[in-house]
């Protein structure tokens, strides 16, 4: 038996394998496939202040070993999802990671308030604060391209949060200095971190010679991404290790399939796994991936989950 | 992978709470029929479950596939009794890498399956006659729909159409199912020359039909819905969105849906659909291969975009 149990910061899960962002929706839908709550966390897909219809279609392209997508935060805004969606996954058990989003800073402090506010808060083990979504009209709402405006959210949000509810800012691998960005976050008061977002890409139809999403670029994710996200963390945890920003958990995403890819997030070290885009193939990857990792661990003779955790830069260092 | 536990959660109702199974079927015949291919599986508990209008989802390309997306079929038919387990019946047109792949499957070549999924075409509560409209091989799941109909006491008429006699499908299920059949081709090689909202108009009153059930393109489901509407009819139509999972949480094959509360949403054609009350689809947002958010629709972009 490994002991798979994790804390991340002050919250203890029973596992590391949580859903991403936008990829499982916001829960009754997989609940169908698989029981939510033996997940270390639900991840919700992320909510804005009001109800927001999300772009036209098409929406979604494939790409090799991934896809695009270009949704553009459709969702019932955070009154009727605390009323409907958060406290349906309180009723299942879930500890549920609120993933939110907004159009200014202050917004995303709106969207945590009423959060904080609602009668199923208790449910809620930490709030991911999207920063980094590609799918916005103006590039230059991309929060998480500069440290300022990255901080400002993170402040905002953290304001708004018992101290005891985690923060976590979602980042861009769309920068050129992702050190930047983690530091900025970290020092205006994120808890952790969660890496990564999807990449912004395009895809053209040759036939109807046009772009295929409607919204002309959309989001790059699945397994084609994972060396990105690998890359990110081992360089943001490295840059924690050199003492450049204090070190926080790492929530590691971006292309796990399986529990072998999971362990290379968590090798470069992630200390949870979000799963996404997987799911779109295999309703039940989250407990899949939670399953193959456990036994992975097990086969290599590890007691324990966090024994792995960064591991690749204790090996490096051996060698160096 | 074994078969997964039927819902037993409380589901609100955002998602049927109707059963879903993930199986892995087993190809046991496939057979080309004009241009499309039909293929059956052994998929033990789908066939139990299934009702006329859903539909399943498979993977492609095995479990290592660079191709993620699952593709979606409506079901064409069900045999709960079969030696194995019950089969489940699809209609496939090789158009890109994924279809092109289960068209090329053999016989015992192993899918992953997930379904029933969507909700199904509502049937009469008592007998009215009703006319059913295939475009193309979305005529696969209206045999099956007949039957039930035929079942329930309901004259069926339908109308088949494509664009030529190889892309019709179920020209001979047709004449078994129904009790009248009308064919129409652009190209005049089968039946009546022209599209199937030529000869509706004329069915629909020889009938007194007072339901007509749509699967094909979306152009056609549109006219069919604004043929139905004018006879005085109720349009039910399997509407045609590209899918990226099928189970309601990749969020990308949505289309504006007035709801009965006068709302216009952008809804989930996976959950939500595939059929839809035609009157109640905003026809005038899609065109063109794209669907444009209404600007009435709720959350609709602003200025600033989304």
């Amino acid at each position: 038996m490994v002991d798979m149990s994790v804390s991340l910061g002050e919250v203890d899960l029973p596992n590391p394998v949580m859903t991403a962002s936008g990829c499982a929706a916001n829960g009754k839908e997989l609940h169908r496939f698989f029981d939510v709550s033996t997940l270390g966390a639900f991840v919700t897909k992320s909510v804005m202040a009001g109800a927001r219809s999300g772009r036209g279609t098409p929406r979604m392209a494939e790409t090799a070993s991934g896809m695009l997508n270009s949704i553009g935060l459709q969702g019932p805004g955070i009154d009727a999802f605390v009323e409907n969606d958060l406290a349906w996954l309180k009723s299942v058990g879930a500890r549920v990671l609120v993933s939110i989003a907004g159009g200014s800073s202050g917004e995303f402090a709106d969207v945590a308030g009423v959060l904080r506010r609602s009668p199923a808060f208790d449910c809620v083990v930490g709030v991911e604060v999207n920063i980094s979504c590609p799918n916005v009209a103006n590039r230059g709402l991309v929060f998480a391209i500069d440290p300022l405006a990255s901080a400002k959210v993170v402040a905002l949000v953290r304001e708004q949060l018992p101290r005891n509810v985690p923060v976590f800012a979602k980042l861009s691998p769309d920068v050129t200095d992702i050190v930047a960005i983690a530091s900025a976050c970290v020092k205006a008061g994120a808890d952790g971190l969660t890496m990564i977002n999807t990449l912004l890409g395009m895809a053209i139809d040759i036939d109807r010679m046009r772009p295929q999403l409607a919204g002309v670029t959309g989001g790059l994710s699945g397994p084609g991404i994972r060396p990105v996200a690998v890359r990110t963390i081992w360089q943001v945890r490295s840059a924690m290790a050199e003492g450049r920003f204090r070190p926080v958990p790492i929530i590691g995403v971006g292309g796990v399939r399986t529990g072998r890819d999971a362990l290379e997030l968590v090798a470069a070290g992630a200390s949870a796994i979000q799963v996404g885009t997987a799911t779109f193939n295999d309703p039940t990857a989250p407990v899949r991936v939670l399953r193959e990792l456990e036994s992975l661990l097990a086969e290599k003779g590890f007691d324990a989950f966090t024994q792995v955790v960064g591991a690749a830069h204790r090996r490096q260092e051996v060698y160096r | 992978m074994s078969s997964m536990p039927l819902a037993t959660n409380g589901s609100g109702p955002a998602v049927p709470r109707c059963g879903v199974v993930q199986v892995t079927g087993e190809l046991v015949a496939t057979r080309r029929v004009g241009a499309y291919q039909h293929l059956t599986f052994v998929a033990p508990g789908i066939a139990e479950l299934a009702r006329p209008g859903q539909f399943v989802a498979l993977a492609v390309g095995g479990p290592m596939s660079a191709n993620l997306l699952r593709r979606c079929f409506s079901i064409h038919q069900v045999s709960p009794s079969g030696v194995d387990g019950g089969t489940v019946d699809i209609v496939v047109a090789a158009h890109g890498t994924g279809t092109t792949w289960i068209a090329g499957l053999s016989p015992h070549d192993e899918v992953d399956i997930v379904g029933p999924l969507g909700k199904p075409f509502p049937l009469p509560t008592k007998p009215v006659p009703c006319v059913l409209v295939g475009g193309g091989y979305g005529s696969a799941p209206l045999f099956w729909l007949a039957e039930q109909l035929a079942q329930g006491g309901c004259r069926v008429e339908m109308v088949l159409g494509a664009a030529s006699e190889d892309r019709l499908f179920g020209v001979v299920e047709a004449r078994r199912a129904a009790d009248g059949l009308t064919v129409t081709t652009d190209d005049g090689s089968a039946g009546t020359r022209g599209w199937v909202s030529d000869v509706l108009a004329q069915v629909i009153r020889l009938s007194s039909a007072g339901v007509v059930y749509g699967c094909g393109p979306m152009g056609m489901l549109r006219s069919v819905t604004e043929i139905a509407s004018a006879e005085g009819a109720v349009a039910q139509v399997a509407v045609e969105e590209s899918m990226a999972c099928g189970v309601g949480v990749c969020m990308t094959c949505v289309l504006p849906v007035t709801g009965v509360d006068g709302t216009t949403r952008m809804v989930r054609s996976c959950v939500d659909g595939p059929v839809f009350r035609g009157d109640r689809v905003r026809w005038d947002a899609l065109e063109n291969g794209y669907g444009l958010v209404p600007a009435d629709a709720l959350g609709a972009p602003t200025e600033a975009g989304h």
